[in-house]
């Protein structure tokens, strides 16, 4: 017992029944629907979760400064849309420059927001209210309710999603989750070892503290909402590869299963606590539920439900067993440094 | 250059653009004036507005109710669920005002009993309970109501008043004699300010909150089902985007997001304001869309102004020292 709280946190206890969660659900599936262990069902969640992992990797930062963004649906249907009338119109736009519009439009979109949160001193779910409204229907009027076909995407896009980055057995990994995980690790690195990264858990532990010390508290909260809305933007793009037909409802909703995939992966509503990897495990966790509620055909009129469900269940359990466990945690530190004192 | 108080007053500022844009509305349409249009004005919104009475107290509260346009959703998929089964309409509209109140008392717990942020809770209420719903209605419409249920949304009651707008009325009546003529209304407020504080005084925080939510959810049914029955039938996606709208109409109120200030007052000249616009965008044949975009914008602006001109104001207080 000793040993299992001098090198294991409560926050890591948590991730891990996550992870167990995971399985017992995939095995719960696995026993009901015929042929579910094939890759193609590993491809259909992996393309699903990688769009949800790459939001809700900025989401995680902006939730950790003590804010929300509720404006990343609106952000990434309005860059899908955007680079897709682009690489439409222009097909010999080299493929990176279609990536660096989608992110670029993304990254002002989030500014604009951090901006009003930051230095406008709005409350951030105010602000993203607004903006996820303003954002929809700035893209309905640009538009004019016109529609991004496949057909008139140049092929690189129309291919990138079967696209495999390498072969594990007869599993293939697509290149498109490959990017969702090569992000996770290096906003996972950049969160736990780089000054710039502690600055958004210090922000977020205790803004005033976080101030009291001289750290820059309004550019932490604005270039959290400036990444959120970068990686929003590059979802946006993945969301045109993947779909190919875009809409002026693209990515409605996103929002939503993003917040929910933030908490259910243990990163704190209050800030200060959770992390990237936690994310993507609550990204995967709802991907796996959504995808197999889908082929299961109990309908998928029973997913919000669950959803709610799932995010009222994350945030109680953070409140209710986290915190005991956190007190046991330090009730043994405290012993083990008594002792320690005590003895010559 | 000091303004007397009555002139810094967020109220004031509310009346001045109210008269503006009613100006601008009469000079653009001939028919603005006319007792249609303005029954009509009122008709269209009329279940935002009521919902926006019980989203003041929880505001002023301190706490916010993301859940109440799928709870709207909600209670009108139950009352037409039940009804498709057989049973008879005035239970299955009790049963759904049953069902809302459930819902919001739902909410309270967890945040008055549990402790946790209503932010989170509502979140996954308005989630949740849309989800509920669709499981209840699916992808189907359900119509075929009576008349008198269809009645009660659209036929005029009280010379061309309805009878949506007389709830309305009754209503604002009720929550301004609780929250400005109260002692629950005090305790609104106090907690509000410092639920610390009102708990050390002996305030039954969790109660009031509990009670709160509760009332919520109750009216965001009652408003459901008006809105039901002046469509005169029910779609799982109904009322969808609501708590925009609904949660603008009372921060442009001047009622404070971090809860403790603000007052009816403020909140029906801006129901009146956003009615006027939405109507006065409407006749200068501007979209839905756009007119939601207007909408999205007032709302970050009602909170950045305020904030814009009291810094400015303390930058020209340490100015004059």
């Amino acid at each position: 017992m000793r040993w299992l709280q001098r090198n294991i946190r409560p926050e890591q206890i948590r991730e891990l029944s996550l992870l167990l969660l995971i399985v017992v659900a995939v095995l719960f599936f696995g026993s009901l629907i015929d042929g579910y262990y094939t890759s193609r069902t590993f491809n259909r969640i992996a393309a699903s979760v990688a769009i949800i992992t790459v939001v809700a990797v900025g989401q995680t930062l902006v939730v950790l400064t003590r804010s929300i963004d509720l404006s990343v649906g609106s952000i990434a249907g309005c860059t899908a849309y955007f680079a897709g009338s682009m690489a439409a119109a222009h097909h010999d736009l080299p493929p990176l420059a279609v990536v660096l519009i989608a992110v670029a439009l993304g990254a002002v979109m989030g500014a604009i927001n951090g901006v009003l949160v930051a230095w406008g001193r709005v409350p951030s779910i105010i602000v993203t209210l607004g903006s996820l409204a303003i954002y929809r229907g700035i893209l309905i009027d640009y538009s004019g309710a016109k529609t991004v076909t496949t057909d008139s995407l140049p092929a690189w896009i129309v291919d990138l999603p079967r696209l495999t980055f390498v072969t594990i057995g007869n599993l293939d990994i697509r290149a498109m989750f490959a990017l969702a995980v090569a992000i996770v690790v290096l906003f996972q690195i950049g969160t736990s070892f780089l000054n710039v990264g502690r600055q958004f858990y210090a922000m977020g532990s205790n803004p005033d503290a976080a101030h009291l010390i001289g750290l820059p508290t309004r550019r932490i909260v604005f270039s959290a909402f400036l990444l959120s809305g970068a990686l929003s933007g590059l979802a946006g793009f993945m969301f045109l590869a993947r779909f190919g037909n875009i809409t002026v409802e693209a990515a409605r909703g996103l929002e939503l299963q993003v917040v929910a995939a933030v908490v259910v992966g243990g990163v704190n509503i209050f800030g200060g606590s959770g992390t990237v990897f936690g994310a993507m495990l609550g990204a995967i966790m709802i991907g796996t539920l959504e995808q197999s509620l889908f082929r299961l055909q109990i309908s998928e009129f029973w997913r919000d439900a669950i959803l709610g469900l799932l995010i009222l269940l994350a945030v109680a359990s953070d409140a209710v067993i986290l915190d005991r466990l956190r007190a046991l945690w330090a009730r043994t530190d405290l012993k083990l440094v008594t002792r320690a004192e005590a003895e010559p | 250059m000091t303004l007397p108080p009555i002139l810094r007053r967020w109220e004031t500022l509310l009346l001045v653009l109210l008269v503006a844009i009613g100006a601008v509305n009469i000079a653009w349409s001939p028919f603005y004036l006319g007792v249609g249009n303005i029954v009509n004005l009122f008709q269209l919104s009329i279940e935002k507005i009521i919902v926006a009475l019980t989203m003041t107290l929880i505001i002023v509260n301190g706490e916010i109710d993301l859940s109440v346009a799928s709870v709207m959703g909600l209670s009108a998929c139950v009352a037409a669920y039940l009804f498709h089964a057989g049973i008879a309409l005035p239970w299955a509209l009790l049963a759904s005002l049953a069902a809302g109140a459930a819902a919001g008392a739902f909410n309270g717990f967890w945040v008055a009993y549990v402790g946790l942020p209503s932010l989170a809770v509502t979140l996954a209420g308005l989630i949740g309970y849309r989800g509920i719903a669709r499981i209840l209605v699916e992808d189907r419409a359900y119509g075929g109501f009576p008349d008198w249920f269809n009645a009660l949304g659209q036929q005029p009651w009280i010379g061309p008043v309805t009878v949506s707008i007389v709830v309305f009325l009754v209503m604002f009546a009720g929550v301004a004699v609780v929250l400005h003529g109260s002692a629950l209304g005090r305790l609104v407020y106090v907690m509000g300010n410092n639920v610390q504080a009102a708990r050390y005084s002996g305030v039954r925080v969790k109660r009031v909150k509990l009670l709160l939510f509760t009332a919520s959810g109750t009216v965001a049914a009652l408003a459901g089902l008006l809105y039901a029955a002046r469509l005169g039938s029910v779609r799982g996606d109904m009322a969808v985007g609501f708590e925009l709208d609904i949660i603008t109409i009372v921060l442009l109120g001047g009622v404070s997001i971090f809860g403790g200030s603000g007052n009816l007052v403020g909140v029906g000249l801006s129901i009146l304001l956003i009615l006027n616009l939405r109507n006065g965008m409407g006749l200068a044949n501007i979209t839905g869309n756009t007119q939601t975009s207007v909408i999205g914008a007032l709302l970050v602006l009602s909170v950045l102004v305020p904030n814009m001109a009291q810094t400015l104001h303390t930058k020209w207080k340490g100015r004059e020292t």
